[in-house]
């Protein structure tokens, strides 16, 4: 009896420190991140670091133009992504039949898996000379192929989320609407919509941070060129992403060199985009339970 | 007063919007789901022919321009199974501690919050993290060891909130009986709890890995090998893996075989379709099975 007893509060005990060791883990990529990532500031004057230059073989560490690749590829992405995912999701939870539905969200779920280095792989085969030729652009690897792809990448986790925000939408609410003589299609908009609107929030913010941190693809599509994209024509121009310019080149620097540790400082800039975007869907999606718990209680 | 004409065009005209709104949500959705039907047609398609034993069991010759793809497959494996060996007990306990243990304190809402950063922390940051800590400061330098660490720690939280989930779907009931019974708490999980939740846990740790099979971007600094002519013969040890390979042949080597690199693509494909495929059915099936 005894010794079952200390077993389990060794196992419990064990138990609770793999529940605390998420929070170590943030820690730790945090710590790491600063620890490798801080020199850059110390180093590399603010100046340069603001300004639209990258080339580290001659110490010009800009990062603007990063950054402009990001916003430019991330903002494309969710052009596509955002109307699409949503429709998608709209028609999977309100309008499929039962049967569709059982073979769409299965098949939304296969593209979230999809190996991101595999759509980068047909990117470059297909969607490539496929933009080249119909834009007639010099080359196809631009910020537009990136979006175009990073897109649909982005599109399952707003699907995914989206629609269950919309499935808890209870049905009452729609009932309601429909026996007060509205159609089908007003009830979506103007009853199911407005309700499951956080959770719809939460949806785009994901997908768009989805597409923020993706990697391989926009490497291997977008040209990779560091120059500020300005005006809409840099959509069809190369541009260079902050994630890109780290899985580029950070398997040719050497350890501890300026552009080592400016490629962890472009790392922490990711994270912390990363962290704002996921508290902020975090806290809406907490303040929206808060608000179901009170209508209940 | 309205005439009962212009209601009835009224609800007419409601009734064209309603159908024009349909049919395009319907094409958006058919927009959004054909290409991966498409793109799972076109890779089996071409990259069947490639699949050859000596494709599958071969050493890359010729710069990598002929011969199999051996070492990526096996270096895929090790590295799979060495994220599941660290993730799954990790993700499991972490998700036990949420469903079962964990009081609703502050503490408990940090380690959720922690858990939602993890998930969205990009895959290139991963490796970041990789190859400052397991590389660099805990000197296990580019090897299998570094790079299971690294996708352990990101696949974490999807195994946590799966299993989390499937936890919580086994009613409370369950547990009542169990404890009024006499058994422990611990005693409960074990028996009767984890039991019941098993499919759906496996269905989270199958989804889990497949996530950590088709990476590239965690495993780049901290295992991944361009070339190398042998089979990893330890933990230490850097190897090629299948998401890296095909990044290499589609990119990194001029006047490389079409054949190839869709023969590379297609048993990446069928490795990470497989888990899906197997996840699906565990799931479904469950929810067949289930009786409360």
């Amino acid at each position: 009896m005894r010794n079952s007893t200390w077993r389990e509060y060794i196992i419990t005990r064990l138990i609770k420190l793999s529940g605390y060791s998420a929070i170590l883990f943030v820690g730790l990529i945090f710590l790491f991140l600063m620890q490798e990532g801080a020199p850059a500031l110390i180093k590399i004057p603010i100046s340069t670091l603001f300004s639209t230059r990258w080339y580290p073989i001659e110490n010009k560490f800009g990062i603007l133009p990063l950054i402009g690749g990001t916003v430019v590829v991330t903002f494309g992405a969710a052009l596509f992504a955002v109307p699409l995912g949503l429709a998608t999701a709209i028609y999977i939870a309100e309008i499929a039949p039962p049967w569709v539905r059982e073979i769409l969200k299965p098949l939304v779920e296969v593209l979230g898996g999809l190996p991101s280095v595999m759509l980068g792989f047909l990117g470059i085969l297909i969607v490539t000379p496929f933009v080249r030729t119909t834009l007639d652009v010099p080359t196809g690897l631009t910020a537009f192929t990136g979006a175009l792809i990073l897109g649909g990448m982005a599109i399952p986790t707003i699907v995914s989320v989206a629609e269950d925000a919309l499935d808890t939408v209870p049905r009452t609410y729609r009932q309601a609407a429909l026996a007060l003589g509205a159609t089908e299609w007003q009830t979506i908009w103007r009853v199911t919509l407005p309700a499951a609107r956080s959770g719809v929030l939460t949806a785009i913010m994901l997908g768009i941070g989805r597409a923020i941190g993706e990697t391989m693809t926009v490497m291997m599509v977008t040209g990779n060129a560091p120059i500020l994209p300005t005006g809409l024509g840099a959509l069809f121009r190369p541009v260079r992403t902050m994630t890109a310019t780290i899985a580029a080149e950070m398997g040719e620097v050497a350890t501890g060199s300026v552009h080592y540790h400016s490629l962890f400082l472009i790392g922490i800039m990711l994270f912390l985009i990363s962290l704002v975007i996921n508290l902020a869907a975090a806290s809406v999606v907490f303040r929206q339970r808060k608000r179901a718990e009170r209508i209940l209680s | 007063m309205k005439s009962v004409k212009s209601m009835v065009s009224r609800s007419k005209r409601q009734n064209f919007i309603q159908r024009l709104g349909f049919a395009g949500m319907t094409l958006a959705a058919m927009v959004t789901v054909t290409p991966i039907i498409l793109i799972v047609i076109l890779i089996f398609w071409q990259g069947a022919p490639a699949i050859s034993w000596e494709f599958l069991s071969g050493f890359p010759r010729e710069g990598m321009r002929a011969g199999g793809i051996l070492p990526a497959i096996v270096g895929t494996f090790w590295l799979t199974l060495g994220t599941g060996v660290i993730a799954v007990p990790l993700g499991i306990g972490a998700a036990i501690y949420l469903a079962e243990y964990s009081p609703d304190s502050p503490w408990t809402r940090i380690i959720r919050i922690a858990i939602i950063n993890l998930a969205g922390i990009p895959s290139v940051v991963y490796g970041l993290f990789g190859l400052g800590l397991f590389v660099l400061f805990m000197r296990f330098g580019t090897s299998i060891l570094a790079g299971s660490l690294t996708l352990a720690i990101m696949t974490l939280p999807v195994i946590i909130s799966t299993t989390e989930e499937a936890l919580r779907a086994v009613p409370n009931s369950f547990r009542v009986v169990s404890v009024s019974l006499g058994g422990t708490q611990w005693q409960t999980i074990r028996r009767i709890v984890l039991p019941q939740a098993l499919p759906g846990i496996l269905t989270g740790v199958i989804l889990g890995l497949e996530r950590a099979a088709g990476e590239t971007a965690p495993i780049l600094f901290t295992v991944a090998a361009f070339f190398l002519p042998q089979l990893p013969s330890s933990v230490f040890d850097g190897t090629m893996a299948l998401p890296y390979h095909l990044f290499v042949i589609s990119t990194q080597v001029p006047g490389m075989p079409l054949r190839i690199q869709y023969g590379t693509a297609v048993v990446l494909l069928t490795f990470v379709l497989g888990m899906n495929i197997i996840a699906t059915i565990l799931r479904s099936r469950a929810r067949a099975r289930r009786q409360w």
